[in-house]
């Protein structure tokens, strides 16, 4: 028992994943990656764009296999889509057929908890991300920043252990984006649950997480990881401002820069 | 009420004009739109039956093969008040009904189901295409004597007709649609907790419906065309019989007045599907150019 409750959230050994073009060609997305998160931890990880970020996040879910090495869950081995796992998606993916309480209740429906049992908890977290008097609109009727909550609410009304986000907030703009780091952060900090946080975002990236991993140009592998030691509860709209903020942003972005300029070097070639 | 309606008003106002105003201009300018749709559609029509009247009273065409429409009107008229020289109208007009319905719902059911069985199962779609494709490649109304000579004269082989010609529309339909659903949505559904059957229906299936319902709005026109073309082959009682003998008897106006009758319940039916459509589909966006 006691060896459960210290196993890692999610550990990635020596991982590598290989896609097979259309002409049959091999592509490989990651090689060696090794990464590992705590429970409770939040981890925002920032790499240049097509490094294999989403595909790593793939992996964690059980919705795509290695092709070498291992990858582990809560100390054990992934075999499935495992219901512990919650993902927000970089793209819209609400059900545009359903009102926003029946895309909220999904989940729970998926999972045979009874109706009214769901309902009750969507009205809930619905409440919490101040979305109540939408209840009855479709996702069509709702802002971008709108959608986005009822993403939200629709993951965290599974009670996820585990929580994967890719890109969540980069369609939104910078006000509604402050925000929902609030409501994110604030969400977390009640259900304690582990976070991978996928962005583009360096400040957003250290402006929440507990630790920033920066991936080199693809095949992606760990390039460095940097302990985020800003105090918490954190205000996001002011921790920009403070000087370790930026001396963090500084020192993670000379970094960063030499792998987005690689990957662009060799996009344009 | 719509945006297209308010910008062409909205030049026309001066600052301070108040939304009541603006709304009544729009309002106004929504009904002034709708009435002269309706005005051009009902002229072009009567225009229409005029000059093929005046055409066949002055002989400019042969009335013999084109009739002329008071001729249609006095043939229908007969029809409805003292039958067909067949026996009563009604029940032609129901056997038809009877053929092309029983073949729309049993060929669209089919057409669904095998959709979106192979739109899920890759191998089974990969090995079943061909012969799809095959049997597709014939003209559906070929079929018509052998399924007379298998199934016999009455409604079996006219079901069996309207069935084909509405099966493949939907079936391809179908299984286009379930290809098409989106890729992060399903992801989304299995990993918030969806078992292999609940994506089926409750993601795979509603995603694939506005594809299906596309389908559904042609087919029970096909379904009408097949049973009516098994009628005109072989057959006791319906419409197609009705047009086979008024072409027996060189009758051009009874020849018509069966169209007139087929067009009637076509339209009625695409009356109907678009009312069930709008009541399914009303988390869609409304097009832009939509004005209501
Ligand atoms: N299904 C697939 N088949 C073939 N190649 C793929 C597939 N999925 C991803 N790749 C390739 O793997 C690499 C990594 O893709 P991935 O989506 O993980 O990038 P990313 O880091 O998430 O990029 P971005 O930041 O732009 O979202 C890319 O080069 C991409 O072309
Ligand atoms: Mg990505």
């Amino acid at each position: 028992m006691i060896h459960e409750k210290t196993t890692p959230a999610i550990e990635l050994i020596n991982v590598s994943r290989r896609f097979l073009s259309p002409t049959g060609k091999s592509l490989t997305a990651l090689r060696d990656f090794t990464m590992t998160v705590e429970r409770g931890e939040f981890v925002a990880v920032v790499g240049p764009t097509g490094c294999g970020k989403s595909t790593t996040l793939n992996l964690v879910t059980g919705l795509a296999s290695p092709s070498a090495g291992e990858v582990r869950v809560m100390g054990a081995p992934v075999t499935g889509i495992d219901p512990r796992i919650g993902f927000v998606f970089q793209s819209d993916a609400l059900f545009p057929w359903r009102t926003v309480i029946e895309n909220v209740m999904a989940g729970p429906l998926f999972r045979g908890r009874a109706k009214s049992d769901a309902t009750a908890a969507a009205r809930d977290w619905l409440a919490r991300v101040g979305l109540s008097r939408f209840e009855q609109h479709y996702p069509h009727q709702l802002s971008g920043g709108m959608r986005k909550r009822v993403a939200l609410a629709q993951t965290f009304i599974n009670g996820p252990e585990i929580l994967l986000m890719d890109e969540p907030f980069s369609a939104l703009d910078v006000q509604t984006r402050v925000l929902m780091h609030e409501e994110l952060l604030r969400l977390w900090s009640e259900a304690k649950a582990s976070v991978v946080f996928v962005t583009h975002d360096l400040e957003e990236a250290i402006a929440l997480a507990d630790k920033v991993y920066v991936l080199t140009a693809g095949p992606a592998t760990v390039k460095s990881i940097y302990t985020i030691d800003l105090p918490r509860p954190r205000v996001v709209a002011d921790i920009r401002y403070e000087q370790s903020f930026i001396d963090y942003s500084r020192t993670i972005w000379a970094d960063l820069k030499e792998e987005v300029e690689t990957s662009y070097a060799r996009a344009a070639a | 009420m719509t945006d297209a309606a308010m910008d062409i008003s909205a030049g026309a106002f001066r600052p301070g004009t108040s939304d009541a105003e603006i709304e009544a201009a729009a309002a106004k300018a929504v009904t002034h739109r709708r009435r002269t749709v309706m005005f051009w559609r009902i002229a072009i029509l009567v225009a229409f039956l005029a000059l093929w009247e005046i055409a066949a009273r002055l002989a400019w065409i042969d009335p013999f093969f084109y009739a002329m429409p008071s001729a249609i009107a006095v043939r229908l008229y007969e029809w409805t008040t003292e039958g067909t020289s067949e026996g009563p109208l009604w029940y032609h007009l129901y056997v038809t009904m009877e053929e092309s319905v029983i073949g729309f719902v049993t060929g669209s059911v089919a057409g669904i189901i095998i959709g979106v069985a192979l739109g899920r199962n890759r191998m089974a779609a990969d090995i079943f295409s061909i012969y799809i494709k095959v049997i597709n490649s014939i003209p559906r109304v070929v079929l018509a004597p052998i399924f007379i000579m298998i199934l016999g004269l009455g409604l079996a082989s006219k079901v069996a007709l309207a069935f084909v010609m509405v099966f493949f529309v939907v079936f391809h339909n179908a299984f286009q649609g379930v290809r098409e659903a989106d890729r992060a949505m399903i992801a989304n559904a299995r990993i918030l907790g969806a078992s292999n059957w609940q994506l089926t229906r409750s993601v795979i299936v509603p995603s694939a419906m506005s594809w299906i319902f596309a389908s559904l709005h042609v087919s029970f026109g096909f379904a009408i065309i097949g049973a009516i073309v098994g009628e005109f082959v072989g057959s006791r009682y319906g419409i197609g019989l009705l047009i086979n003998i008024a072409k027996g008897s060189f009758d051009a106006a009874g020849m018509y007045a069966a169209i007139v009758i087929v067009m009637v319940v076509a339209l009625g039916a695409e009356y109907l599907m678009t009312m069930v459509e709008d009541r399914l589909a009303k988390w869609r966006p409304q097009p832009l150019h939509e004005t209501q």
